[in-house]
């Protein structure tokens, strides 16, 4: 049965066919592929790839590095900006960062493929053990740092190479944030989230304490009174849910714990998915969601945006790669009722939308899809407890452009915070800038 | 159809492409592949005195630097004359010429610089039937230390009398090869000429070294933890090759003697290059070593292609046309001025012509217009160098444009005048031959 077993069930496919589902999706490149890649670079004045780089990576600098044989120099480049350039290199939406903007896309359409020599370079010196920074002597100041995500160790490095003593606290087990629990299994295989962790930790002067959650165990005031500067990278926590009837049924899940699951199991095929399934959402996350339980081996998966593809979040590549992976996309369809059969999900009823004047109204029809499994992408949220009196607008943290809050002392950056663009890079970005602005500060 | 047959010093071939006298002809297997796959005629690796042959390494005997994609832009070599006894490759020479009747066959020789030498190889080589000789005094690395090849071609006396000996003692047409590694090539092309020679082919070799291994501090090519200087060859000489081409085509001492013209040939647009600066027909090593004999065919369509598109039924109609173009930079008109224009439909966008110009030209090109990125050229500031257009990766994108009599030139602020006007006249040159108004 395995396959077509209706309900939701792990052990679908066969062990081999889980391997090849979650093996790399752009396997890192050979030297010679690397060199020839890198021999397409124009190496461009005030180069329009660094400039859509959200870290501002010397895209043509590395490049050339590259091609002239220098992959550990390059790998420098990179981290000089971005710590976590090996993350960035896997999880990067490039076709809407750097590689939109090189000048090969209009030249001939095929842009220079930044982010996969970027990997290149990273990996070299990632898997020699190349160590670039060297922490200051501490100056004894110290920085709290509130989640272990992309924004927070990038900021905690910034902070311990400049010689600050950093105590970085997480409500997680492991360190990594979204990395670990998040990114899609086969953008970041071989527990390349904890190497990366291991790599930016090794410079030392960095603590992290697990189980500590802000709210919880202590509070902003508690922070303060410990540190000299606070640093919030907690990410959104929280995920909008479903307002719909029927969402306490069997077979309704948050798609973000979907993956958090299907990222923490040893075995693929431990995980459990509906035969068939229904995603709700058009962003990344939805995707992401999508495709991870295709390959686990539902037979149908049907994603349903409320809006039309114009309006998704989800870049087109990754809307190809979910096509490409067998993912039905549906548009112009929105949530309306779960529909359950002895308290399991048996199907889903979606009303038909469109635009009114601007506005998304149903239309009055609507159609149900039957399936086992609902998984909800419909947004994160801000998860305010234990922020205090900080000013939060729209769902983030208020920031200044060196990454202040509102409050004294207390900077923030990554997903949490305005201005970013909830993505990894932007989150390394806002936290290595806020970690400027500390040191600045503190100086 | 475009008649591309070849009448060199009255060896016919069907085309004008050889393959220069090197490994791609060495021995009867390759030459008779090479004419399978179309070429018009063979320069036989060059042949020694008769006795015990040269010995080659047996370490690397090439070097090379590569391009974007490594694509091969320059090869090096360090062999020697052929290293196969004199009467083996007599036999096959003259079991090949009786086989391949309508090719060209030419025997390439360097013995020492001895009038017995060669009285005793010359009656040998026309056994054969070869259609000509080549003189090699061209190879610049290891035969030159024994005196023979560079080390004759660099003293015009040994050119003549050498040259003099071999139209004594052979009916053979004679075509003397010259080594770039001079400071005038004119002067062994004269010598040449005055030793009674058919025909001059150049270039042979340019001496060089093309890398250093850094880890072994070696010359490259390396045998045994050392290097010597080779023989450069390939796309890179070509710009050699065509101006030493060109001076013996323009020199009145030699105009009118037959060149064949080696150096960097890799197409039919090299070929045309070669013949227009007055070459009769081409010859070719580093494009057949580096993508085997079937490149002959592109060069053979390419330039029968261009000659019926531009009207020209035979060789003979477009040989030397660019030869009365090629002047003294006192003679080049100061009066034409013109600017270089971006396409900006075409432009990609890239910054290089702006950087280049910018840094380390004439600040002629914009790089943000009204707070967009915008690659434009300033006219006042535009001097027509020309970096701009050799830098920017889009072809066309950037072009020169002439201005018109008439016209202001904004940089100077001067009407453009229809008329020419040299150096030779300019108020600025104190030895003016007109003076100064
Ligand atoms: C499913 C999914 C797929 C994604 N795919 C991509 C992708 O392919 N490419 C891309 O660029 N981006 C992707 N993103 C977005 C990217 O992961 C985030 O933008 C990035 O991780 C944000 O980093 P951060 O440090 O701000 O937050 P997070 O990565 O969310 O890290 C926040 C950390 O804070 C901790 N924390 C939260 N609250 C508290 C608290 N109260 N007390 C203590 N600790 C706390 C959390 O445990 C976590 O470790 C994806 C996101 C999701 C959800
Ligand atoms: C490996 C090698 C060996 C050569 N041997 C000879 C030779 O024996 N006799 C000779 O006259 N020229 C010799 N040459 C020079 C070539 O005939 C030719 O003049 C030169 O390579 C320039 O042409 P190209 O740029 O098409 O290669 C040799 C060149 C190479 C690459
Ligand atoms: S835009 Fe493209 S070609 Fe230009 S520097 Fe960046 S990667 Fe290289
Ligand atoms: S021709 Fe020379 S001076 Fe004129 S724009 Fe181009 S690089 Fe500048
Ligand atoms: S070099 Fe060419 S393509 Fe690049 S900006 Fe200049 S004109 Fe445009």
């Amino acid at each position: 049965m395995g396959r077509l077993e209706p309900g939701i069930h792990s052990g679908r496919l066969s062990p081999a066919e889980y391997d090849k589902n979650f093996s790399e999706l752009h396997p890192v490149f050979s030297d010679h592929e690397a060199l020839v890649a890198s021999d397409r670079c124009y190496f461009c004045y005030d180069a329009p790839c660094m400039t859509a780089c959200p870290t501002s990576i010397d895209v043509p600098l590395f490049i050339r590095q590259i091609s002239t044989g220098n992959a550990i120099g390059a790998a420098k480049t990179i981290f000089d900006q971005n710590i976590m350039g090996g993350m960035c290199a896997r999880v990067c939406p490039t076709e809407t960062l750097c590689e939109q903007a090189c000048v090969r896309n209009t030249a001939e359409e095929r842009p220079v493929e930044i982010g996969r020599l970027q990997r290149f370079a990273t990996d070299k010196a990632m898997n020699a053990g190349k160590q670039f920074y060297t922490r200051l002597n501490s100056n004894g100041k110290s920085v709290g740092v509130v989640g272990a995500g992309p924004a927070g160790l990038a900021a905690a490095h910034r902070l311990a190479m400049h010689g600050f003593n950093v105590m970085v606290y997480d409500h997680r087990e492991k360190a990594g944030g979204l990395n670990e629990y998040g990114i899609a299994t086969y953008k970041a295989t071989d527990e390349i989230a904890q190497k990366e962790v291991d790599y930016i930790l090794s410079i030392g002067g960095i603590d992290v304490l697990d189980g500590e959650m802000l709210g919880r165990d202590f509070t902003l005031a508690d922070l303060k009174s410990r540190h000299d500067a606070v640093f919030l990278g907690i990410g959104l926590g929280g995920v909008n849910a479903l307002t719909v009837q029927g969402t306490h049924e069997y077979g309704v899940v948050d798609a973000v714990e979907f993956i958090a699951n299907l990222r923490q199991a040893d075995a693929k095929g431990d995980v459990p998915v509906g035969r068939r399934v229904v995603v709700i959402g058009g962003g990344m996350t939805a995707v992401d969601a999508a495709v991870q339980a295709k390959l686990l081996g539902a037979e149908e998966v049907t994603m349903c945006y409320r809006r039309g593809q114009e309006h998704m979040n989800a870049s087109l590549y990754e809307q190809e790669l979910a096509a490409s992976k067998g993912v039905l996309i549906r548009h112009w369809l929105a949530p309306k009722a779960v529909l359950s059969h002895g308290g399991h999900v048996t199907g889903i009823t979606m009303a038909y939308t469109h635009l009114e004047n601007g506005l998304l109204k149903e239309t009055g029809h609507t159609i149900d899809i039957a399936c086992d499994q609902i998984l909800t992408a419909i947004g994160q949220t801000l998860d305010i407890a234990g922020l205090d009196t900080i000013k939060v607008e729209k769902g983030k943290i208020v920031i200044d452009e060196e990454g202040k809050t509102s409050v004294a002392g207390v900077w923030a950056g990554g997903d949490c915070a305005t201005g970013g663009e909830d993505l990894t890079v932007s989150a390394v970005a806002m936290g290595r800038d806020a970690a400027m602005s500390i040191i600045k500060s503190l100086a | 159809m475009a008649d591309i047959r070849n009448n060199f010093v009255g060896i016919k071939s069907p085309n004008p492409f050889w393959l220069a006298s090197a490994p791609p002809t060495d021995k009867a297997y390759n030459v008779e592949r090479a004419y399978a796959a179309g070429w018009g005629g063979v320069v036989w690796k060059t042949l020694g005195e008769e006795g015990p042959p040269v010995v080659n390494v047996n370490g690397p005997r090439y070097g090379a630097i590569w391009g974007a994609d490594r694509r091969l832009l320059g090869l090096n070599n360090i062999e020697l004359i052929t290293d196969r006894p004199l009467q083996i490759n007599l036999q096959e020479m003259k079991a090949v010429k009786k086989k391949w009747r309508d090719r060209a066959l030419i025997a390439s020789i360097m013995v020492p610089c001895e009038e017995e030498a060669w009285k005793a190889i010359l009656p040998l080589v026309e056994e054969t039937e070869a259609d000509g000789i080549e003189l090699n005094f061209g190879c610049p690395h290891g035969m030159s230390e024994r005196g023979m090849g560079a080390a004759v071609g660099q003293v015009p006396e040994y050119v003549e009398m050498v040259v003099r000996w071999c139209k004594q003692y052979t009916r053979m047409p004679v075509i003397t090869k010259l080594t770039p590694n001079v400071t005038d090539v004119r002067r062994p092309a004269r010598a040449a000429k005055n030793g009674g020679t058919d025909a001059v082919s150049l270039i042979n070799t340019i001496n060089s070294i093309t890398g250093v291994d850094l880890d072994t501090c070696s010359p490259t090519p390396s045998i045994d933890g050392k290097g010597t200087h080779g023989g450069y060859c390939g796309p890179a000489v070509k710009p050699i090759a065509l101006n030493m081409v060109a001076e013996i085509a323009r020199d009145p001492e030699t105009y009118g003697l037959p060149i064949s013209g080696i150096g960097g040939v890799t197409t039919w647009r090299d070929a045309a290059e070669f013949l227009m600066l007055g070459a009769g027909n081409v010859q070719v090593c580093t494009a057949a070593m580096t993508y085997g004999f079937k490149i002959v065919q592109e060069m053979i369509t390419g330039l029968e292609a261009w000659m019926d598109e531009k009207g020209y039924a035979t060789l003979d109609d477009f040989r030397g046309k660019a030869v009365p173009n090629v002047t003294d930079w006192q003679y080049l008109n100061l009066n034409y001025i013109a600017k270089a224009h971006i396409d900006q439909d075409a432009c990609i966008k890239c910054g290089r012509c702006h950087i280049a110009c910018e840094d380390t030209s004439h600040q002629a090109i914009t790089n943000m217009v009204n707070g967009v990125r915008h690659f434009e050229v300033i006219e006042e500031e535009c001097v027509a160098c020309n970096l701009c257009i050799d830098v920017c990766p889009v072809e066309n994108c950037i072009t020169m444009v002439e201005k018109q009599p008439g016209e202001i030139d904004k940089r100077t602020g001067k009407v453009v005048s229809a008329d020419y006007a040299n150096w030779t006249t300019h108020p600025n040159n104190p030895m003016a031959k007109v003076a100064a108004e």
